[in-house]
């Protein structure tokens, strides 16, 4: 049975689906046979940051209304054989996804996959609940500022009641956190809260820490998941997230200002 | 039985200019009477009860009432609570609460506007739960999620022991008794408990001890950041906690109906 993975954070614009999009493409890259649903139903969005929005045919919503079988909706990405995306309809609503049906999609989805990473819509309702009933892992995505924290915190809530496993009193889902948008900089201003405030308010295992990158949106712009453009921190950062998510033990990257010298500006251009 | 009315509010410690008060909030019992349901037939409860009112007409002419669903069946469903108010006020009674039932015939109560009554005395729920003994901390831990807390709440009659984080949003309830929790809890999540409440990780969210009243329930934590505590109705606000109790392992109690918030250890 596949690994089941929700991407969330209760909040808008945080990188959810940016986050998605790295973590399928770099569990992928290992090797893993990995697919990646939207759950964000007439907001679609992960299609254009994998890239593959010209090649949809049918959608999540089609797949669960038996219109077209998983296969026929599964796009397979150019860049990696085993990964795959299963597209969000834009012209449906959020209450098309039953929970009957997400469970059957996943179920069958989970028969050829290792991992199934699950891209939440923003917000706490139905969408949200959707992404996250089926989950074995939680990545909380979250903003290093104080409203992004007090959502995160509300879902990490809604996680650990209203889940598959929490209604049939299994294991919780595990839950990891990871800082996006952080910027060392702004902490050291104090304009930001640092990595130890959040960790002091959530109290979470911390998956990674990905800082604030002009490679984000220039990535997303080109439909190319930050985490293949290695040059870039945020790139690194995402490949770091990931490998600590199999169980590899790094230190966190990118938290320290860059010293402003005369070479490091000369060389770093 | 007896009701103890738990005054809904305010020992704020104000800025200290010197205002006349213009009420005082104290706590005190009165003996009410109880309809004790033996059945959901609300036609049936009417035409039993009308002949004894009409025997004592002045006796029941706006009394208030107290519904005590307790005798019910564990599963048996719905009460009828609009018919039985309608046909209570019909008969000049006044029905202010209900005890004893389950968490849906609360919710159902609470939607008439009934006040949700505690057992009269801990040593009756005592003698009489050893049959669901299970139940209370079941029943204790409603979240606002409305189900039941994870698994890793733990209890013995009416006591709840937690040992994650309580989430914002998250609501947890120990009905009849005291509610620990472990870990951290977060701003914008509320405890309550009948009884005591012990908190191990930073304290941040809402606290309130002796919510049925209990005038020497106690709040106690190692690390005061409380939007709210209070204790039998009297709270303060975390603007009105000094600021030098902050962070600091606090106890909260009542003196003689004022709180007080004092550093401990």
């Amino acid at each position: 049975m596949a690994r089941i993975i929700v991407i969330t954070s209760g909040k808008g614009g945080v990188g959810k689906t940016t986050t998605a999009a790295a973590m399928a493409m770099g569990l992928a890259q290992r090797g893993h046979r990995t697919a990646v649903i939207d759950f964000d139903v007439g907001l679609r969005n992960l299609d254009l940051i994998m890239g593959c929005e010209r090649r949809v045919v049918y959608d999540f919503v089609n797949v669960i209304n038996g219109e077209a079988n998983l296969n026929q909706a599964l796009i397979r990405d150019k860049r990696c054989d085993s990964l795959y995306v299963l597209p969000a309809s834009q012209t449906r609503d959020k209450e098309a996804l039953t929970q009957e049906g997400v469970g059957k999609v996943l179920e069958e989805l989970g028969k050829g996959h290792d991992y199934i990473v699950c891209d939440s819509p923003a917000g706490i309702e139905h969408g949200a609940n959707m992404a996250m009933y089926f989950a074995d892992d939680a990545v909380v995505v979250t903003n290093p500022e104080v409203s992004s924290v007090r959502d995160s915190d509300r879902m990490l809530g809604i996680l650990a009641s209203k889940s598959r496993r929490a209604e049939q009193d299994d294991e919780p889902i595990k839950e990891h956190l990871l800082l996006t948008r952080y910027s060392a900089d702004r902490v050291e201003r104090g304009e930001m809260l640092s990595v130890d405030d959040v960790q002091e308010i959530l109290s979470l295992n911390l998956l990674g820490v990905i800082p604030e990158s002009q490679a984000v949106l220039n990535a997303s712009n080109a439909g190319i998941p930050v985490v293949l453009d290695n040059e870039s921190n945020a790139g690194r950062a995402y490949n770091d997230m990931v490998a600590r998510y199999l169980g590899e033990d790094l230190p966190m990257r990118f938290l320290d200002t860059e010293r402003k010298g005369i070479f490091s500006r000369l060389f770093r251009g | 039985m007896a009701v103890q009315t738990s005054p809904d509010s305010a020992s704020r410690s104000g800025p200290d200019t010197p205002v006349s008060p213009a009420f005082e909030l104290k706590a005190s019992s009165f003996t009410l009477p109880v309809i004790r349901l033996l059945a959901l037939d609300m036609d049936a409860v009417e035409a039993q009860l009308a002949p004894k009112v009409e025997q004592a007409p002045g006796f029941f002419q706006n009394t208030p009432v107290v519904i005590d669903l307790g005798a019910l069946p564990r599963d048996s469903g719905i009460v009828a609570f609009p018919q039985l108010v309608g046909m209570l006020r019909g008969l000049g009674m006044i029905p202010v609460g209900v005890r004893g039932g389950s968490a849906q015939q609360n919710e159902a109560a609470r939607a008439m506007e009934l006040a949700i009554l505690g057992e009269s005395t801990r040593a009756a729920r005592a003698a009489e739960s050893t049959a669901d003994r299970a139940e209370p901390a079941q029943a204790a831990s409603a979240s606002s999620e409305g189900h039941p807390e994870p698994p890793a709440a733990h209890g013995s009659l009416g006591s709840l022991l937690v040992d994650r984080p309580v989430r914002s949003g998250q609501r947890l309830y120990a009905a009849g008794g005291d509610l620990t929790v472990v870990g951290p809890v977060s701003s914008g999540a509320e405890l309550m408990a009948d009884g005591n409440i012990h908190v191990y990780g930073p304290l941040r969210g809402r606290v309130i001890a002796g919510l049925q009243g209990d005038l020497g329930a106690r709040i106690f934590c190692r690390d005061l950041q409380a939007e709210l505590v209070s204790v039998a109705g009297h709270y303060r606000v975390s603007e009105n906690i000094p600021a030098d109790l902050k962070g600091r392992s606090v106890q909260v109690f009542l003196d003689h109906e004022v709180l007080r918030i004092e550093p401990i250890g």
